[in-house]
């Protein structure tokens, strides 16, 4: 089975809010060995001029899979889980994510390319505050490697 | 910027950096208590990157780490080097080959980079970074921008 090339150009409705917390910061930043002040310590952090705690870079995964979900689990989308490989991320940052952020997500499938019966499926997810303030711009590419 | 410093103390300046320039390269050991670690903070489950079992049902050799836990450990090169992890606006990476972790004696994973372009205009430094594992390059364009002071 391949994904449905139809899905290009579909845009999602919002996730859902995503409540960036400080613990949650603290936990992820311990796990990728990252040291700087700024993910643990508020005080420190705003003396840098940051209203808060920050995330590091790659934290918008978190808040990106929510959206790519939407996609993958979308049955009309073809897409095998248990044959997807992550190929590609990137992320450009508006600003850094912040602790007391509420960030929604809107997911767009920008390419479905079939080839040799894999299919790769590149998403983006446009993270944003409640408010409408832009935070990160999430580009996830995926392959589903074909059946037997 | 000594090593003494902590970092956020002193945020590079356009002046201090050109092309070419090398960034402190890094080692990393990953055993399975990181992946699980990781697993938990990111909250991907997939049971590839803990269980041995499962991993090798599926084809593969043994555990492998997760592509975004290389990735995110790997940035740290760039946000120690800038000074303030929070000036790192763009961060992208291709998951080239996997980082097999076994049981005994995990991996290590080296990560280091170089400044490919600075924008006067903008203060900004593309950074190319190298993240092996063995032979093996476990990252490909993995590339981060920078902003300056």
């Amino acid at each position: 089975m391949v994904v449905n090339a139809a899905f290009v150009g579909r845009t999602y409705p919002p996730t859902a809010p995503y409540a960036v917390g400080r613990e949650k910061i603290r936990e992820f930043a311990e796990a990728v060995g990252a040291v700087d002040v700024v993910h643990f310590d508020p005080v420190q952090a705003r003396a840098r001029g940051y209203s808060d705690v920050i995330a590091p870079p790659t934290f918008a995964v978190l808040i990106a899979q929510k959206c790519d979900h939407q996609f993958i689990a979308d049955p009309e989308a073809g897409v095998d889980f248990s044959r997807l490989v992550h190929g590609e991320q990137r992320f450009v940052h508006h600003r850094p994510i912040t602790a007391g952020d509420d960030i929604v997500g809107v997911l767009t499938v920008d390419s479905v390319k079939v080839a040799g019966g894999n299919s790769m499926v590149v998403t983006r997810s446009e993270l944003s505050t409640i408010d409408g303030a832009p935070v990160c711009t999430a580009t996830s590419t995926v392959v589903i490697r074909g059946g037997e | 910027m000594s090593n003494s410093e902590q970092i956020g103390d002193t945020v590079l300046s356009l002046k201090d950096v050109q092309v070419g320039q090398q960034l402190p390269s890094r080692t990393v050991h990953i055993d399975r208590a990181s992946l699980v670690q990781y697993a938990g903070a990111s909250l991907d489950r997939n049971p590839i990157h803990w269980d041995e079992r499962f991993a090798r049902s599926v084809g593969l050799p043994d555990v492998i780490a997760q592509g975004m836990f290389t990735m995110g450990t790997a940035v740290n090169v760039v946000s120690e080097w800038v000074g303030d992890v929070g000036r790192v606006v763009e961060y992208g990476a291709r998951f080239t080959k996997p980082v097999v972790v076994p049981y005994e004696g995990g991996a290590d994973v080296e990560a280091t980079g170089v400044v490919t372009a600075v924008d006067e205009q903008a203060k900004r430094a593309t950074v190319e970074l190298k993240v092996t594992c063995g032979a093996d390059k476990v990252l490909g364009r993995a590339v981060a921008v920078v902003v300056l002071d």
